[in-house]
């Protein structure tokens, strides 16, 4: 057929022509069975894109804010779909809502954004001006006219950081519909353009939300919470020489205890390098509250690498009233909440602090399941590890329901029920390593409901040292239970195993920090290798245990 | 870092691409170093929907910078930022009011070459438009790619505001949205990455009103910076240090006594741009432009704001009678020269 290169007008066509518009064509036919036209009755609607089998889209926060609970879809099949809203992040301009009724909807591959070049091709599908009624949804093709923008909050809190330009016509309902590369596969959600004197429509400067941002808070937007964007408590600005320095710290953050001083230079945070003020919110504002990422920084000449927790830019207050808004809040009926339609009211649970609860439990039930799985390679009575301390000596740790004694060579701690999580950590100097231990064996052996209140507080990284955001670093699922006067909070691989663990005594203190190390998938072992516990910046203890057998047999 | 980045963009295309067998070379590559040659220009505004930024193209490694000439450059320190984040403060060379251009000099080592020109090129062809639009880069970032054609070469005719745009030779009309704020002085090249114009201001066409999305030919680009350069242009403006008032056009209005003094004229100075044009004393000042003037402080200051280089059109009464006239663009404010006799 391209031997012909002939059309049927008789026009000769470069072969090379006719290649690169059936690419095209084949780029938009894969891509399109995703696309969702929403509508959100009075309020409007706007665009969204499948991600997940099961029903999960992903779209803007400002097409769903006055939508309520649940937004009608439809899809380029021609059929309708009810949805219920999942998660928002009401900052970073993101939501989540599950498609409903089916288990095999058509799904957008995400891409590495980072690998976005300037130049290259790219499609948006959307719904622009609400034209799909059909259902079929608008392509606007274009090429990427820059990476990495920031995009200051105009007027709104929605900030635009580390986000995608492009060319592709982005017009007044096209928000939270997909940005496509030239095969096809999701590199961001379309949210913003910019619009001057000639009205509302597209002059040439589209914005995307990378994909890797989305990557980054997905965990946390399935969890159903109303998610929150990250500060280090610090702000930098640009030094006389160019460099960017800390103008300012709070004293109460965690960068300040992780060491992080006035006049320090930032050299890169969460492996992206920062050379511009602009480039350090960019790399801050894909990154969700919460996470615990590398800084670099250079002082006098010596570099140094610390490891720092972000904090929530905005209380939970201040999030719950942003995520409503005062429209929203009319539409609703005044402070009783949305009401709730029928279609949804099966997958829609009120709670403070969440857009919607229900998807929580789904997810939290989820990762339960991941560690039941492996429940039965453990002993269901007290626990013991034992062996070796890598600074030399022999530990030995017993842990059951609510108690747990510690040998170490400097002495013996115990812990004699729940009401001493919090009133003395121990062993002395951990930060309270045995009251983490103990929630990690009844997070195992009973499940996640019999652990206080336990929640599914959405994805981190695997391994915060390393983490790189823009080589979108391995992340994990992460559990987090109040109980007793403590908070832990657990990160679970995909095959079940708890790889950390960080459990605060105080919220505004450090908290103790365990990370376990598994052996390698498929071979035998209920029980981890080693753990490294720490707290602050002061490791407490390396422990390496005996064989499984050993410690079996040591019970 | 940057040279660096730019590098790893040109292996990493090379060895993707060999099977292509690509007589042009690729589109991330040509955006790459067209964006490279382009600089972003921050100065005068803020105010009033006037952008304080505009772009700028590389002209020559030894620092100097084609713009386009507008209010942007009407400040004491007019800045030039690089792709590399470096900023430098930019000296006007002057301007060529007609092409509405001016040439920059900044005194700046290890820039880029600047990029090569192709001349006239026909209506059809796919260019890449590369500018700070809506000043959406900044330090390090590069300017913002656009793609698109050339719909066609035509004669400008355009205006801004009331006035007819000083430039009515070829310009390359373009089928896409580049004519945005901060585009200005911003680069059009062709898929090969030569340059073929700069993006002019923004311009609504005389015929229908609706917004210019245009360039400059890079011949009439390089025809008026090499005369800039050579000293033929007219001088830059001594920044902003005097404000331009009736006074350099010649004009003495009667004193401004009152809340709403009419504006008569008093005096007309001889060999002034007002007595050429015929103005006299008693003459009554109605509008500047297509501007109502009802006092003598709304005429100083909508002379005040007419642009340097923009035509000064001022419509008098005269015993009962309206008379239009041209005084011909707005010279600009020369350095060291006092404003002459506006108030007695």
């Amino acid at each position: 057929m391209m031997a012909a290169a002939t059309i049927a007008s008789g026009v000769e066509v470069d072969p090379a022509v006719l290649e690169a518009q059936q690419a095209r064509i084949d780029a938009i036919r894969r891509a399109t069975p995703a696309a969702v036209s929403i509508f959100a009755g009075e309020s409007g609607g706007g665009s969204g894109v499948l991600l997940t089998r099961d029903g999960y889209a992903a779209t803007n926060f400002h097409v769903v804010q006055a939508a309520g609970p649940a937004v009608t879809c439809g899809l380029a099949d021609g059929r309708l779909y009810d949805a219920a809203l999942v998660g928002i992040d009401p900052t970073g301009d993101l939501a989540i809502v599950k498609l409903l009724g089916r288990d095999d909807f058509p799904v957008a591959g995400l891409a590495d954004s980072d690998r976005v070049q300037v130049g290259d091709e790219c499609f948006a599908i959307g719904n622009p001006f609400l034209l799909g009624t059909d259902l079929q949804p608008s392509i606007s093709a274009g090429i990427v006219s820059g990476v990495h923008r920031y995009q200051f909050p105009a007027g709104t809190i929605l900030e635009y950081t580390d986000c995608i330009q492009v060319d592709a016509a982005i017009n007044p309902g096209n928000s939270g519909g997909g940005l496509f590369d030239a095969v096809g596969r999701l590199i961001g959600i379309n949210g913003r353009a910019s619009f001057e004197k000639r009205g509302r429509v597209n002059v040439g400067a589209g914005y995307a939300i990378s994909a890797n941002q989305l990557r980054n808070f997905l965990g946390a937007l399935r969890s159903g919470r109303i998610c929150d964007h990250a500060t280090l408590g610090a702000t930098v600005s640009t030094a006389v020489d160019g460099r960017v320095v800390v103008a300012d710290i709070l004293e109460s953050s965690d960068a300040w205890r992780r060491g992080l001083r006035y006049d320090d230079e930032i050299v890169s945070l969460a492996g992206r390098p920062v050379r511009t003020v602009n480039a350090f919110k960019n790399v801050l504002g894909i990154l969700p509250a919460g996470w615990q990422v590398p800084l670099v920084i250079r002082r006098d000449g010596r570099r140094q690498d610390l490891l720092v927790r972000l904090h929530a830019v905005h209380s939970p207050a201040k999030l719950a009233e942003l995520a409503s808004g005062d429209a929203a809040e009319e539409s609703r009926g005044g402070s009783d909440g949305p009401e709730v339609p029928a279609a949804v009211r099966h997958v829609y649970e009120r709670r403070a602090g969440f857009a919607n609860h229900h998807f929580n439990v789904v997810e939290r039930d989820r990762v339960a399941a991941g560690l039941a799985a492996i429940r039965d390679a453990r002993p269901d009575g007290p626990w013991v590890l034992a062996g070796q301390l890598a600074a030399g000596g022999e530990f030995r740790i017993e842990l059951s329901d609510a108690t747990a004694t510690i040998d170490l060579p400097t002495g013996t701690s115990t812990l004699a029920g729940e009401d001493e999580f919090d009133r003395q950590p121990v062993p002395p100097g951990s930060g309270g390593l045995l009251p983490a231990l103990v929630l990690w064996r009844r997070l195992v052996v009973e499940g996640p409901t019999a652990v206080g209140q336990t929640i599914f507080w959405g994805t981190a990284p695997r391994q915060p040292a390393t983490f790189a955001a823009d080589a979108a670093g391995e992340l994990v699922d992460v559990l987090e239970s109040a109980v007793a006067g403590v908070v832990a909070r657990f990160g679970v691989d995909a095959a079940g195993r708890v790889v950390w663990i960080d459990l605060w005594t105080s919220p505004d203190a450090d908290p103790c920090e365990v990370r376990l190390t598994w052996p390698e998938e498929g071979t035998a072992g209920g029980m981890p290798l080693s753990m490294e516990a720490s707290f602050g910046s002061e490791p407490f203890a390396t422990f390496v245990m005996d064989a499984p057998a050993a410690a079996e047999a040591s019970r | 870092m940057i040279p660096c980045r730019a590098a790893a963009v040109l292996i990493a295309l090379l060895t993707t691409r060999v099977v292509g067998a690509a007589t042009e070379s690729s589109p991330q590559l040509v955006a790459a170093s067209a964006a490279h040659s382009v600089v972003k220009i921050y100065g005068a505004g803020g105010l009033r929907g006037l952008e304080a930024y505009q772009s700028g193209i590389i002209l020559s490694p030894d620092g100097r910078i084609a713009t386009a000439m507008s209010t942007v450059l009407d400040s004491d320190g007019i800045d030039c930022v690089l792709d590399d984040g470096r900023r430098f403060e930019a000296t006007p060379l002057g301007v060529d009011p007609r092409r509405e251009l001016a040439v920059l000099s900044i005194d700046a080592t290890d820039l880029p070459a600047a990029l090569p020109a192709e001349e006239r090129v026909a209506a059809g062809t796919r260019v890449l438009a590369v500018s700070n639009m809506f000043g959406v880069a900044v330090g390090d970032e590069r300017a913002s790619v656009q793609r698109g054609v050339i719909a066609s070469v035509v004669p400008l005719e355009a205006r801004r505001g009331a006035a007819d745009a000083p430039y009515t030779g070829m310009v390359y009309v373009l089928d896409f949205t580049t004519n945005n704020p901060g585009s200005p002085g911003g680069a059009i090249v062709d898929s090969r990455g030569r340059l073929l114009g700069m993006i002019g201001k923004e311009l609504r066409s005389s015929a229908g009103g609706i917004w210019l999305n245009y360039a400059l030919p890079v011949d009439e680009l390089l025809v008026g910076c090499e005369a800039i350069v050579a000293g033929s242009g007219v001088a830059a403006p001594a920044a902003a240090a005097t404000p331009f008032d009736l006074g350099l056009l010649g004009i003495v209005l009667v004193p401004d006594l009152l809340d709403r003094t009419p504006p008569f004229v008093e005096t007309v100075l001889p060999g002034s741009a007002a007595a050429r044009a015929g103005l006299a004393a008693d003459d009554l000042l109605i509008a500047v432009g297509a501007r109502a003037v009802g006092s003598h402080a709304a005429a100083e200051r909508a002379v005040g704001a007419i642009p340097s280089g923009d035509p000064v059109r001022l419509s008098v009464i005269r015993t009962g009678t309206v008379v239009d006239y041209e005084l011909g663009p707005r010279p600009a404010v020369a350095e060291g020269r006092a404003p002459q006799g506006a108030t007695p």
